[in-house]
């Protein structure tokens, strides 16, 4: 998911948003907010978190983003790495070093099926995952707002040429991307706790699997991230759990290094992209 | 190299030579040698990547990745080994100098975002690889009891001692790379820099000099890391890690990447920053260093070194207008 | 100074099969042709025919879906750039590639790369070779800057220097790699007639030199004045080739120029009276 969220952004603007990661780790920390401090049920912790994080995409678009339209690729990186950090400290600030969880979604243990055990919280991540690629993908192919983003990734200028207001198409990827990614943050806090630092790991392994399915691919970085999960846990059994982190990343620049284009993405597409 | 640069060298020499002399004086800020012991180790670092940012206009974020490597080959071929640590050295920076060329080779072909993406994969790989690895580095607590590192017989555990050690290899580095930059190899950079096509088509193999600016850089970085493993005498994973990355990226941009001189400037400004000011603000640290960060990005991406010329432009056109208005 | 002796009868670039393509586009489809050494050889069409994606294949900006490329009889299709620069050709580019933010002088410098050798350590040491060799660089940059006519420009920034001077720099860069086959992308583009002449005079200037010239242009009088033999493209095709004389007249080439009717006048157009041709 954190996956998808890289690729709306970038599908609309080629940029590559290194504070995704924090995205995720704000929406986990808002929801443990919203449901440990006030109290509120589950599913409008998860609404809120959501929102509230979405707002955090939309300021970060509106305030600074828009600002640094114009300079070179290089200072937009460090754009997005310093609000990445600055978002990580902040919440160091609010929250402390400290771990924090929530209850699963549905309670009960782990259904068995065909001898494995899966627990009923990856069984929402899988769902709601799946609703918003079917929701983005129907979102960028009919709708006028979708086809619209995706003319500004082709051609800025010739977007604005006809009519499509860019600024605007830019703040709703942010948005999008702060919402999808937030949600991820709830959805795995149940499962895996969340904390102030966890954001980066998790931005670059979304990023492993966005490059890996094609940056732009939605499908793709479902795939991917199926994978990348996958390889993880197999390795997990022979490696010690720290290498198992290392194992996304290697996988990452492995992809970056012999096909930068993705499992999914085209040959011809990814010449023409400027990396 | 140019005689701006030399005067701005020999000024920059003096300054340094007599620095401790006055500050040693003053009991509060005598700690200041301290500082401007780490400040030397840590230029070394962003020289290397001024170079690649400023000159040859790629991003890494792995500089920090390198320091650890050539801090715990310093470190593990003098204690497990009883390897002089001057021969640790040399090692040190020809095993980074491969591990730059083996990455650096597949790496560079990419550009901007996916660059960035690449080191950084490869800098936090390299940190877990450094945690994880206890029988060999110690795992997360590290290697201890580093020797210090002898000169002649000559034991050097002064701060004095160091202080003169570490910034007179500073200087030879800055020498090294001024003089690097003020030929052919330093035209064909900034060549590349600012249009790769033409510079190609002009027989500069971009790609190789790309790699080449990489493998310098982490060598460089590598030099830093053995002197800080010998200064600190012991070192754990959590100095060589993203954070320390974007620190050295600060530290350059803070300064001006486009000039070594930035990176000296700004290197010293943060590492000031961060020992000094900023003790008492420690849970801000983080915070104020994006905050930093986003604004020289965002207002002053040429760096301090920047302003200088800025100012002397704005006046100079101001003048000129006076002059139209009268005439 | 001499850059080039004349070479057999050979012709020095030969494209054969020659076939360029994105994804459904053919930009090239399937050209053959031959170039002689020593003249000053026209590669016209209209906008989209291909003229610079030809250019880029020959130059190795681009690897060629199919063909093959041979330069003086060695084949150079889908090498790196710099490789081919170094074989002996060279480029200018349509918008002016000039390093804006280095001096005209170190803009001219930077071509002697090819035929230079010092590296890092040679130049971070500065070993003995190396000073000998950067005054060797300066000289001979000097010499083509003066050949191109801008040595009194030589101190400034590459990027203040109007677009006509940007153009000849760019030409008089691209000559200190000492290439034997040198391809101008639109060297005329926005150049006002006087400077478009004084153009027209480097490049006999540069074919005198024993350097063959392959020049994409749309200033049909300067092409129809220095030619010595046309191309035109037309979709990706070699649509006809000859003398500018020979092309003058064809038919073919008018009409996929500007239409039967006005074509004929473009491309005929005489010089208005009282001024005289080159």
């Amino acid at each position: 998911m954190v996956a998808i969220g890289y690729n709306a952004i970038y599908s609309v603007t080629e940029i590559i948003n290194f504070a995704q990661g924090e995205f995720v780790m704000l929406g986990g920390l808002f929801a443990v907010f919203f449901a440990g401090t006030l109290h509120l049920p589950l599913y409008a912790a998860f609404l809120c978190a959501v929102i509230l994080t979405g707002c955090v995409g939309f300021a970060m678009d509106r305030f600074i983003i828009e600002r640094a339209r114009d300079k070179s690729v290089l200072s937009l990186i460090v754009i997005t790495l310093a609000l990445s950090i600055m978002l990580k400290g902040s919440a160091m600030l609010w929250w402390g070093k400290d771990p924090y969880s929530l209850p699963a979604f549905s309670p009960g243990g782990p259904i068995r099926i065909a001898g494995a055990a899966i627990q009923l919280q990856a069984l929402w991540i899988l769902g709601i995952c799946a609703l918003i690629i079917i929701g983005l993908t129907l979102f960028f192919r009919k709708s006028i707002y979708g086809q619209a983003m995706l003319a500004c990734a082709n051609n800025a200028n010739a977007a604005r040429l006809a009519g499509i207001p860019v600024g605007h198409m830019v703040l709703l990827s942010f948005v999008l991307s702060a919402i999808i990614g937030a949600a991820a943050g709830v959805l795995i806090t149940p499962v895996s706790m969340m904390d102030y630092d966890r954001g980066a790991l998790l931005g670059l392994k979304g990023f492993g699997a966005a490059a890996l399915g094609g940056l732009g691919q939605f499908f793709g970085a479902l795939a991917a991230g199926l994978l990348l999960g996958l390889a993880e846990s197999f390795c997990a059994g022979y490696l010690s759990s720290g290498y198992k982190d290392a194992v996304a990343l290697f996988l990452l620049l492995l992809v970056l290094f012999l096909k930068p284009e993705g499992l999914f993405g085209s040959r011809e597409a990814a010449r023409l992209k400027k990396y | 190299m140019g005689r701006k640069n030399w005067l701005i060298l020999l000024g920059t020499a003096v300054f340094i030579c007599i620095f401790p002399v006055l500050v040693m004086k003053i009991k509060a800020i005598s700690h200041y040698v301290d500082v401007m012991i780490f400040a030397g180790i840590f230029t070394l670092v962003s020289i290397g990547l001024s170079l690649l940012m400023g000159y040859a206009g790629q991003i890494s974020l792995a500089q920090a990745a390198f320091f650890g490597i050539g801090a715990y080959t310093s470190g593990i071929l003098t204690t497990r080994f009883g390897l002089n640590p001057w021969a640790a050295m040399p090692a040190g920076m020809v095993l980074c100098g491969l591990v730059a060329w083996i990455v650096g080779v597949p790496a560079l072909r990419l550009k901007g975002h996916y660059l960035a993406m690449a080191t950084l994969g490869f800098g936090v790989i390299v940190n877990i690889f450094l945690a994880e690895q206890v029988n060999l580095t110690g795992g997360p607590s590290g290697l201890t009891d580093i020797p210090a590192m002898r000169i002649a017989g000559f034991k050097i555990s002064s701060e004095i001692a160091w202080y003169y050690l570490v910034w007179g290899i500073v200087f030879c580095a800055l020498i090294f790379c001024l003089q690097m930059l003020h030929s052919r190899v330093g035209r064909a950079l900034r060549a590349i820099h600012e249009e790769e096509k033409a510079a190609e088509s002009m027989g500069v193999p971009t790609a190789r000099y790309k790699v080449q600016v990489f493998v310098v850089g982490a060598m460089l970085a590598a030099i830093g890391g053995s002197l800080y493993a010998h200064y600190v005498t012991c070192i754990n994973p959590s100095s060589f890690n993203l954070m320390w990355s974007i620190r050295f990226m600060l530290m350059v941009m803070v300064g001006g990447m486009h000039s070594l001189w930035g990176a000296l400037a700004g290197t010293v400004l943060m590492t000031f920053v961060g020992n000094e000011w900023l003790q008492m603000f420690a849970e801000f640290e983080i915070l104020v260093y994006g905050s930093i960060l986003l604004a020289v990005a965002l207002f002053l991406p040429g760096g301090i070194v920047s302003v200088v010329p800025m100012i002397a432009e704005r006046r100079r056109k101001r003048s000129s207008t006076i002059e139209d208005a009268v005439s | 100074m001499t850059m080039a002796a004349p070479r057999s009868d050979a012709p020095i670039l030969r494209i054969e099969g020659l076939e360029m393509r994105f994804g459904g586009v053919a930009a090239l489809q399937g050209i053959d042709y031959e170039v002689p050494g020593g003249i000053i050889q026209a590669l016209i069409g209209p906008n989209g025919a291909g003229k610079t994606t030809l250019f880029n294949c020959i130059s190795g900006v681009l690897e060629p879906s199919n063909g093959i490329i041979s330069f003086e009889g060695r084949r150079i299709e889908g090498l790196a750039p710099h490789k081919i620069a170094k074989y002996g050709v060279s480029r200018t580019f349509q918008h002016v590639a000039l390093f804006k933010m280095m001096t005209v002088l170190e803009n001219v410098m930077l071509a002697r790369h090819p035929r230079t050798r010092c590296g890092f350590l040679a130049a971070g040491f500065r070993l003995p070779g190396m000073r000998s060799e950067e005054a060797r660089i300066r000289e001979k940059a000097l010499e083509y800057l003066d050949l191109v006519g801008l040595t009194e420009l030589a101190g400034l920034d590459a990027g203040t220097l109007p677009l006509g001077k940007q153009k000849i720099l760019e030409i008089g860069r691209a000559l200190a790699t000492e290439p034997r086959l040198i391809l101008l992308d639109e060297p005329a583009g926005g150049l006002n007639m006087r400077e478009t002449e004084e153009l027209g005079d480097l490049i006999q200037q540069i074919k005198n030199l024993g350097v063959t010239v392959l020049l994409v242009e749309h200033d049909m009088n300067l092409i129809m004045d220095i030619s010595d033999r046309i191309m035109v493209l037309n979709y990706g095709e070699v649509l006809a080739s000859g003398t500018p004389a020979e092309i003058k007249e064809n038919s073919a080439v008018i009409e996929a120029y500007l239409g039967v009717e006005n074509g004929a006048s473009v491309i005929s157009r005489k010089r208005p009276e009282g001024e005289s041709g080159y």
